[in-house]
């Protein structure tokens, strides 16, 4: 059987798209002092930030979670009026600049805000400058892929399999915890996945609505931004950090993201 | 004991208005071509397609009856179902698959993990308790979907084409276990297929069913005697005929006069069997008053003996031995004479 | 090879035509272009109309700013952002530029600022006084120790002897403002010319001169300009009584 080979109207556009993403990885790989790379990484005020960004981005993965997979389960199996509208509000983050989205929040939950204002006469809770407001700004721009993926398993799984499982006795509960999660597994976890990711790599949203404060509301992008300008080869290994992170977990879901699970 | 389903429907194309009766003690087949509405039917009995009007009765306990709002959930009525692509879960061994029933209705992990091995042992499978679906033939398949929905010990068995994702060599050997499975089911049972020969071989009674609507109901022997539709007259493989009785003849729709001895008055059914049908070249001489001029439009061979679909003003399937065939230098398009002799055809009324 | 040669020679007349600029007083031929100024966040107002005076009286000029916080704004021209002239709201980020190569000539002051106290229209907490900054219930908040008014806000506090942990630390003074407009925060420490531009939006409550701290500005034109005349005459612009007056009327002292 005779080989094509791969036309050169295609490699060519290919090959700058590679390199496009390539080239900065590698700059930042190069200008990093390896040397420093250490003493940058145990720096307290790294660890600090380290240790905020993955307790907020994990946490803001789990609201996601938490309300999330049932805002797609009803997307994807109940009709209602509005419902278009609605997906699309709760998809509008991911479209939004961050920093519109920070505003948002404030005016919603901010001191004076719809919500906040009554939260706080009443319970005392406020959100900006705390920790809970990162995790708050972090699930608002990063909910929206757990919801997209997840509402793509559901639509996309066999249904019938549901049907069997009433046939033999099983409440909706029970289909739910038993037959259509483990059924939908692979996009749950490559959508909380992602939420994740994004959710780790947050910045406008959440200096916006919940301040830059270490070990409170510093998190390693906001960190690195600051440390640009003090000590920038200690930004570089910082944003290596970052960007290895994400990679890790792209390479790692790969397949599921092409839908090969 | 029994089922009692009527059902009225419509869901795209499909006008369903059925009622049928289940008794115990015998197993039914609804049979039908593609698109019949049987699995639709089915599907409304287990309570998974809602249905406008009508009623389904279990054990004279009403499940569902939408004049009065009653609707018992699929998960709360006491059937078994049997899916004609298995829908075993991929993501349970066959043993959790067969023990899920049971564990839906709240019994005891260890207890229903010993009766699904028991099930499996019944089906011959007992040694593939830890395989995954995946890792089954189609023929496994089917006999762990089979015991999967016996394990909980339901009051009415669904199987819908429980055959029909076979291929042909492993069909009749789980035909013949499934047979002698459904015989030793104390409960109510009814098999939907496609096949007639698969509802031949496992019903006592046969409800054929064509548009939605039911066209004959009756033992296998009542149904292949006397065909009451053009499709079961196919699938039994005989010419069916109908029209109006009167004094040794009938009168056809397309004006055509039949000479059928014993055709008395009423609208009839007239039953030719091809083997009855004569072929000639030339207009024939002698005593058959049934003779109609046509054109050999499809010939095919079958073992030993031919068919030969004629078209003309009464068209009729032929059925002549190969040396015959050539004798009439017979080939598609040639023009023929056709010729049955009127105490050669069954009448019945319709 | 040859193509290295060509590079070199071309970085070497912009480099030559760079530093011959340097540090003459404004041309008398008409200057025209494009000349990009990066200028500290506090001087959004005041350099916007001075941008807009300068077009007036030089008809071929465009002014275009990137207003920041100062730290950023030295960062961008390090990395080879294209500026003409740079106005820093502190002298050591100016040093910090100057001692990397980054700048043409001398930077000379050219405003002075003073700090105060941002805080909702019509104080409501009724803040006072630098330490009603540490009051339970008051939300401070101040810029980033990297930038400069940030900087001066923690030596005033010192001097002071108040103690107060902020809720956020800004990226710049406009950041601050925005916040306590917003209503995010109660009290914020930026400059005189931050609170006069904000108007009606928020109110200001004085520091003493005593506890106060003041801000040097210096301008001077970056090294990789490509229109040295022109970001030279718009310096001179800026130092000129015109542009001395101008500042003034924004709030800002005079540079000496």
């Amino acid at each position: 059987m005779r080989r094509e080979g791969v036309p050169i109207i295609v490699v060519l556009p290919a090959a700058i798209g590679a390199a496009f993403f390539i080239v900065p990885l590698v700059g930042l790989i190069v200008r990093s002092p390896w040397g420093d790379a250490l003493s940058a990484l145990s720096a307290p005020e790294t660890l600090e930030a380290l240790k905020l960004s993955l307790i907020a981005s994990l946490s803001a993965t789990a609201v996601a979670l938490v309300l999330g997979v049932p805002l797609a389960w009803v997307y994807a199996r109940v009709a209602f009026p509005g419902r278009d509208l609605l997906r699309a509000l709760t998809t509008l983050p991911m479209v939004l600049p961050p920093v519109v989205g920070g505003i948002a929040l404030f005016l919603a939950f901010g001191r004076s805000g719809l919500l906040g204002a009554w939260l706080d006469n009443t319970f005392g809770i406020t959100f900006p400058f705390t920790t809970a407001g990162v995790v708050m700004a972090e699930a608002f721009v990063a909910m929206p892929f757990l919801i997209l993926t997840v509402e793509a398993g559901l639509r996309s799984m066999d249904r019938r399999y549901e049907e069997a499982a009433r046939a033999l006795g099983a409440n909706r509960w029970r289909v739910f915890m038993r037959v259509t999660l483990p059924l939908i597994g692979p996009s749950l976890f490559a959508g909380a996945v992602l939420c994740w990711a994004r959710a780790l790599g947050e910045f406008g949203a959440t200096i916006t609505f919940a301040g830059n404060f270490p070990g409170v509301t510093q998190t390693m992008p906001l960190a690195v931004y600051l440390l640009l300008e003090t000590n920038q080869e200690a930004s570089f290994i910082l944003s290596l950090v970052l960007l290895l992170v994400s990679l890790v977990v792209l390479v790692g879901l790969k397949d599921r993201w092409l839908g090969n699970a | 004991m029994s089922l009692d389903a009527s059902i009225r429907l419509t869901l795209g194309p499909l006008d369903l208005d059925m009622s049928i009766t289940v008794d115990q003690g015998e197993v039914v087949a609804l049979l039908g071509p593609n698109g019949s509405g049987k699995t639709t039917l089915l599907r409304a009995i287990a309570g998974l397609a809602p249905f406008s009007s009508g009623q389904v009765r279990l054990d004279g306990k009403v499940l569902e009856d939408p004049a009065t709002h009653v609707y018992v959930p699929t998960e709360r009525r006491p059937i078994g179902f049997v899916f004609q692509d298995y829908l075993l879960f991929p993501h349970l061994t066959v043993q959790e698959n067969v023990a899920f029933g049971l564990r839906s209705r709240g019994v005891a992990r260890q207890v229903a993990a010993e009766r699904a091995t028991r099930w499996l042992d019944r089906v011959g499978l007992k040694d593939y308790a830890r395989a995954r679906p995946a890792e089954l033939s189609g023929g496994q398949r089917q006999r762990v979907a089979l015991a999967r929905a016996l394990a909980p010990d339901p009051r009415l068995l669904l199987l819908d084409e429980p055959l029909a994702a076979l291929d042909a060599t492993t069909r009749a050997d789980v035909r013949r276990d499934l047979k002698r499975h459904l015989e030793s089911f104390e409960g109510i049972r009814l098999v939907v297929t496609h096949d007639p020969l698969e509802a031949v071989a496992l019903a006592d009674r046969l409800i054929v069913m064509e548009n939605g609507h039911l066209v004959q109901t009756g033992t296998a022997a009542e149904v292949t005697e006397h065909p009451r539709s053009q499709y079961v007259a196919d699938l039994v493989g005989v010419n069916l005929l109908r029209g109006e009785a009167g004094n040794g003849s009938v009168k056809l729709a397309s004006g055509q006069v039949v000479a059928a001895a014993g055709a008395e008055l009423g609208e009839v059914f007239v039953v030719v069997h091809p083997r009855a049908v004569a072929v000639h070249r030339t207009h024939p001489e002698g005593s058959p008053r049934n003779v109609w001029s046509g054109r050999a439009s499809s010939i095919e061979l079958m073992g030993n003996r031919v068919r030969v679909r004629i078209d003309g003003a009464v068209p009729l399937v032929a059925e002549v031995t190969p040396a015959a065939l050539r004798e009439l230098n017979l080939v598609e398009g040639s023009e023929v004479w056709l010729s049955f002799k009127a105490t050669d055809v069954g009448v019945y009324p319709a | 090879m040859r193509n290295r040669v060509v590079f070199a020679f071309a970085a070497f007349l912009l480099t030559a035509c760079g530093s011959s600029a340097g540090n003459a007083p404004a041309s008398a031929t008409p200057v025209s272009g494009t000349v990009s100024v990066f200028a500290a966040a506090s001087l959004t107002a005041t350099f916007n109309a001075l941008g807009t005076d300068f077009q007036r009286g030089n008809s071929g000029v465009t002014t275009k700013f990137n207003f920041a916080g100062t730290p950023t704004l030295v960062t961008q021209i390090e990395q080879g952002a294209p500026a003409d002239v740079f106005a820093s709201a502190d002298t050591a980020n100016m040093d910090k530029l100057k001692g990397d190569g980054f700048t043409a000539g001398t930077p000379q002051v050219f405003a002075r600022n003073k700090l105060e106290i941002v805080v909702a229209p019509g104080n409501p907490k009724g803040i006072t006084r630098l330490a009603d900054l540490a009051k339970p219930g008051v939300i401070y908040i101040t810029e980033a120790p990297t930038v400069p008014a940030g900087k001066y806000a923690l030596q005033a506090l010192k001097m002071a002897g108040v103690t107060v942990t902020p809720k956020s630390l800004e990226t710049d003074v406009k950041s601050v403002v925005g916040k306590i407009e917003l209503g995010e925060a109660d009290a914020g420490i930026v400059y005189t010319t931050d609170i006069r531009a904000a108007g009606s939006k928020v109110t200001g409550v004085s520091i003493p001169d005593a506890d106060n701290v003041i801000a040097t500005y210096p301008i001077v034109a970056v090294k990789a300009t490509t229109n040295s005349p022109a970001a030279n005459a718009f310096i001179a612009y800026v130092l000129s009584a015109a542009g001395q007056a101008k500042l003034q009327s924004f709030g800002f002292l005079s540079a000496s």
